[in-house]
């Protein structure tokens, strides 16, 4: 079971940072030259591989099990609770929502204001955004696929499982943006980032409480049914919450 | 040292992010219900039930915080 949601998670989480690290190559590769831009996202992207496959190899051959799942599970709850908590406050109106199309227009702003860097071949400036972009935006889908992969290892869909799993559905993801982006050609800002944030967040808290608390020592007396009980519990109440916030706005507004 | 604490300030800013109160909270809770656990075994059911309700009050009072 934990593996379909390892898998959705990864593509997810991945969908959502490379939509906004493609406003950023898109950005440079008009303004400083596609062949940087593309460059220095491929840097980027083979850095964060490099990442994944060091840290996640030294953490499943040398961290033992019980004190994986309590920091590995401690970590994703704290994160999945961050996205979480950003999506309820965009669905509350407390945070504004992305907006690709500002953020393109901006970043093209400012990269055209920088003279050409660099005789011939690569313009560094391009090179250094698109590289930056990759990499700071990948990070936490980094984060995701070695914290969630390296606890779900158990699972196999398609004869993948663990971080080799989670990896999968962040290459999908990055496939369907990039082929997204050739296409259109611009930004993707029709793509309902808050959702999916929001989904990946309720997926990340319910297994992360659940192997956190694994790691410490709970009895789940669901055993494993416990993780689609907390999804549900938390998506109630994460829907609460909005409520509860928009009212709150509301009565403020008008008080 | 201006390179050390960047270092420290990005992973701050990646874990912790803009809202420490989530973080502490967590750790404060996975270490309090630990030590309850490991020195009454019978609580280990119950205490599920105390964690699951801590996660809930640590971003019920973060957003009420905002």
């Amino acid at each position: 079971m934990s593996g379909i949601f390892l898998l959705t998670a990864s593509f997810f989480a991945s969908s959502v940072e490379m939509v906004e690290a493609l406003t950023i190559i898109l950005a440079t590769g008009i303004t400083r030259g596609w062949r940087s831009a593309f460059i220095g996202a491929a840097a980027g992207a083979a850095v964060l591989g490099v990442i994944i496959l060091v840290l996640g190899a030294t953490i499943t051959t040398f961290v033992p099990l019980d004190a994986l799942r309590v920091v590995i599970g401690g970590f994703l709850l704290i994160f999945g609770l961050q996205w979480l908590r950003k999506a309820i406050l965009r669905y509350a109106g407390l945070k504004a929502l992305h907006d690709e199309d500002r953020i393109y227009q901006a970043e093209v702003q400012e990269l055209a204001k920088v003279s050409p860097s660099g005789a011939g071949l690569i313009d560094w400036v391009g090179f250094t955004v698109a590289f930056k972009g990759v990499l700071l935006e990948g990070l936490e889908v980094a984060f995701i696929v070695i914290t969630f992969g390296s606890s779900a290892s158990d699972d196999s869909v398609a004869g993948f499982s663990g971080i080799g799993l989670a990896t999968v559905g962040a290459v999908l993801a990055l496939i369907i943006v990039a082929i997204a982006g050739l296409v259109l050609h611009r930004p993707l800002a029709k793509v309902p980032e808050n959702t999916m944030k929001c989904g990946v967040g309720l997926i990340l808290t319910a297994f992360g409480t659940f192997w956190a608390g694994e790691g410490i020592g709970i009895d789940w007396v669901l055993e494993d049914v416990t993780i689609l009980v907390l999804l549900g519990l938390y998506a109630v109440l994460s829907w609460a919450a909005v409520t509860a916030l928009r009212r709150r706005t509301l009565v403020g507004a008008t008080a | 040292m201006k390179y050390v604490r960047g270092f420290f300030a990005f992973w701050y800013d990646f874990i912790v992010g803009d809202a420490w109160e989530v973080a502490a909270g967590v750790v404060a809770a996975l270490v309090f219900i630990g030590v309850l656990i490991h020195s009454n075994q019978d609580l280990a059911e119950v205490l599920g039930f105390v964690f699951v309700a801590a996660v809930v009050g640590i971003v019920g009072i973060s957003l009420w915080r905002e």
